[in-house]
């Protein structure tokens, strides 16, 4: 009834909940289950237990749905991780484990995206036999098995769907263009466009440094708008510029499909911009590694905590105040080389350090969890109510309500492609602090495809002009990788620059998360593997291996293109003998 | 059975399905070889061809009166051509005796509009309905004349990778 364009992005969608169920599969088998079934159990160290501060509301509904309370103190995050080497009968390298999971979750990933990017250009590339492609269809289309009164509306649907979009297709090849005025438009709408961009970043560079200015004069004299300024302008700036660029997009008449792609790519550049123009904004205040952090919780539509930051300093202090604490159960002496007995203390009185992971994998938890909520609520209000008022008060009301304002909505493609493949994006940047993500994302998925299906039969109609997406998939791919890229770079970053919290996760006591690499090459591999190990991480070796892959990529390269011009004039060949 | 594709078991079966469709005219025996031919009406409304937009058509290039009243042997005639077992060129000969409904023996301009039309329910618009013939056209006629006579279709249609299996009515 819609056509392959929208059934594009209901294949992407499933082909993301199959990468989710692996990424889903290796976390909670690995990571997860280990550590429940294993691990130290819930109240036997102080990161495993919920503080006594907060022991009183730890199982409220409201605590338990920010991801605080008893599920902040649990195999869902970070924190609850502890170091040791090996646990249970099993000796399972938990810390290992954890750091493999991590680093392999994205490798996978990385490869999956990239195999499926090389079938999909394979297979666009066997050649479509389009010579008798209206012919066909006219006489070969109709199923003459089909017996099923819905099958065979089904079948109309489709059919006339499919002649619709050659149809488009053949239109498009054949219009006749007034080169001039058409390039002249081009030019003007990609101007509007850039004006629009810079005007959004503009835009939020003066809020973000207003919104300082009402830090520093103190938040509580100043009323919501002030308080919440920043986020409101970027989700409007986020809700209106797609819309603007559409109408901008209409002066450009291009074919359909790649009209998409620059809604597509413009909406990113939006995204993107605003995010650069945030961070750039906030630079010069506040020192970089505390900017990071700022960019976890970017997206965040909370007022930003300015406790992040003071991480460092914060836990100097914890430190300190750890020691004294630990006088006072002494009674009174500092012990230097202590010899007595550790007393006995209930882990829930501990005092805590910070621990920034887990603070983050809660960040993008809750940011998963409310950004559900928002497409979940968008679609009910915009679509079925829309849908529901548009149908039953048409008889009541002075203008044709269907064909008019507002009418049934459109599926919107772009949109709903960029939010997935954000939400994928987010997902793969907090899985290495938040283990449950992938899990989450697999029950958002799962009911997001039922959802979103029901609501296309049953609230929208199709677009006016249906276009074939045969070869949408691989722009949708390519989109993916670059989000995979820059989500990977913030984890990979922490894990090499940033120390791991000292009091919480699998890696508290190192100085850097990737020793424990190191530290299993020492303790479980024999010696030999170790200096075998030291020898390839050489730069003397890496060099020439990197110089080698980049020759090989350009040889492979060179011949692939070779290799599609041979093709090219078989095709034609093939062609001028049938013709005859 | 020398005449058709089906054995002994299964006409003896297609003549039970056409008894039922008027058990007071078609007797069970027809070692006599009884003159009954059985309205269009009565054949277009079994399940096999109710949902199929050429149902009318069909049924009018087996009969042999060209009023579309089966006969037994028209009868079995259709459905071993619609069969699997029936080769491809006498399939694309029924086919094109199916679509071309002026009977003139060539698939012309109206001819196409009218299969157009029962394929969409008419749901396109006049120009895209002259566009896809004007397509059509242009596509399989061979010989210039603007219509496609059979030795046009039959190059068009033996190429085409999905004919055998749509063209196909299971019994």
């Amino acid at each position: 009834h819609f056509g392959s364009s929208v059934a594009s992005y209901f294949i992407f969608l499933r082909w993301m909940y199959g990468i989710n169920m692996i990424l889903f599969g290796l976390t909670f088998g690995l990571v997860m289950v280990p550590e429940a079934l294993m691990g130290k159990p819930y109240g036997s160290l102080p990161r495993k237990t919920v503080p006594r501060a907060e022991e009183a509301t730890a199982m409220n509904f409201a605590t338990l749905w920010d991801f605080s309370g008893f599920a902040q103190y649990s195999v869902l995050f970070y924190g609850y991780y502890n170091n040791q080497r090996t646990i249970g009968w099993l000796k399972f390298r938990m810390p290992l484990s954890y750091f493999l999971v991590g680093v392999g979750t994205i490798g996978y990933s990385f490869m999956i995206v990239i195999r499926t990017m090389a079938r999909n250009a394979n297979e666009d590339g066997g050649g479509d036999d389009t010579s008798f492609n209206f012919s066909w269809k006219m006489f070969t289309s109709w199923d003459y098995l089909i017996g099923n009164p819905e099958t065979a509306d089904n079948k109309f649907a489709s059919i006339t769907t499919s002649f619709k979009e050659a149809i488009v297709e053949e239109q498009e090849s054949r219009k006749e263009e007034n080169i001039h005025l058409t390039r002249f438009l081009r030019v003007l709408a990609n101007f509007l466009a850039l004006c629009t961009l810079a005007g959004s970043g503009y835009l939020i560079f003066f809020v973000v440094r207003r919104s300082q200015k009402f830090a520093l004069e103190g938040l509580e004299n100043y009323g919501w708008w002030e308080r919440n300024e920043v986020n409101m302008v970027m989700s409007l700036l986020g809700m209106f510029c797609p819309t603007l660029f559409d109408v901008i997009s209409s002066l450009e008449n291009y074919h359909p499909r790649i009209a998409l792609r620059w809604q597509l790519g413009r909406i990113f550049a939006l995204f993107l911009g605003n995010l650069y123009t945030f961070i750039i904004a906030l630079m010069d205040e506040i020192n970089l590694k505390a900017s990071v952090l700022f960019l976890f919780t970017i997206f965040n539509r909370h007022m930003c905590k300015d406790e992040d930051f003071q991480q460092l300093e914060e836990e100097k202090i914890v430190k300190y105040n750890m020691t004294i604490w630990e006088a006072s159960l002494y009674n009174g002496t500092i012990p230097e080389n202590s010899t007595a007995p550790p007393i006995q203390v209930d882990p829930a009185d501990v005092p805590r350090g910070p621990c920034w992971e887990t603070m983050v994998g809660q960040e993008f938890v809750r940011l998963t969890v409310s950004d559900t909520m928002t497409t979940y609520i968008t679609i009910l209000i915009g679509d079925f109510l829309r849908a529901v008022f548009v149908r039953f008060f048409n008889y009541c009301w002075c203008w044709d309500l269907e064909y008019g304002f507002p009418s049934y909505s459109e599926f919107d493609i772009s949109g709903n492609v960029l939010g997935l493949i954000f939400n994928q994006g987010m997902i793969w940047m907090g899985s290495f602090y938040a283990p449950c993500l992938p899990a989450i994302n697999v029950f958002r998925l799962h009911t997001s495809m039922y959802l979103q299906c029901w609501a296309v039969m049953c609230c929208n109609v199709p677009q006016e002009r249906v276009f074939k997406a045969s070869r949408s998939n691989n722009f949708y791919m390519a989109m993916l990788l670059f989000i995979l890229f820059l989500s990977t770079l913030p984890a990979v970053y922490t894990i090499v620059s940033i120390p791991p919290s000292f009091d919480c996760g699998p890696f508290s006591g190192k100085t850097r998360m990737f020793e424990v690499i190191s530290e299993t090459l020492e303790h479980d591999f024999p010696s030999w593997f170790g200096k075998v190990f030291g020898y390839a991480s050489n730069p003397g070796l890496i060099l020439p291996f990197i110089l080698l892959m980049v020759l090989s990529i350009y040889y492979l390269n060179a011949t692939s293109k070779s290799y599609k011009e041979a093709n090219l004039e078989l095709k034609k060949k093939l062609q001028s003998v049938r013709s005859r | 059975q020398d005449c058709t594709f089906f054995t002994r078991k299964e006409i003896l079966r297609l003549h039970g399905r056409y008894h039922e469709m008027a058990p007071n005219v078609v007797p069970m025996d027809y070692t006599k070889d009884p003159d009954v031919k059985l309205p269009m009406q009565l054949i277009i409304n079994m399940p096999e061809l109710k949902e199929n937009p050429f149902k009318e058509r069909i049924v009018e290039s087996f009969s042999e009166d060209g009023e579309g009243s089966l006969s037994f042997n028209d009868f079995v005639d259709m459905f071993s051509v619609l069969s699997e077992m029936a080769p491809r060129e006498l399939k694309a000969i029924y086919a094109f005796k199916i679509y071309d409904f002026n009977t003139d023996n060539f698939i012309c301009k109206s001819d196409l509009e009218q299969t157009l039309n029962k394929l969409t329910r008419e749901e396109l618009t006049a120009e895209e309905i002259t566009l896809v013939c004007e397509k059509v056209i242009e596509e399989a006629d061979m010989d210039g004349d603007g219509k496609l006579g059979f030795a046009d279709f039959e190059n068009m249609i033996s190429k085409a990778p999905d004919f055998l299996s749509t063209f196909h009515i299971r019994i």
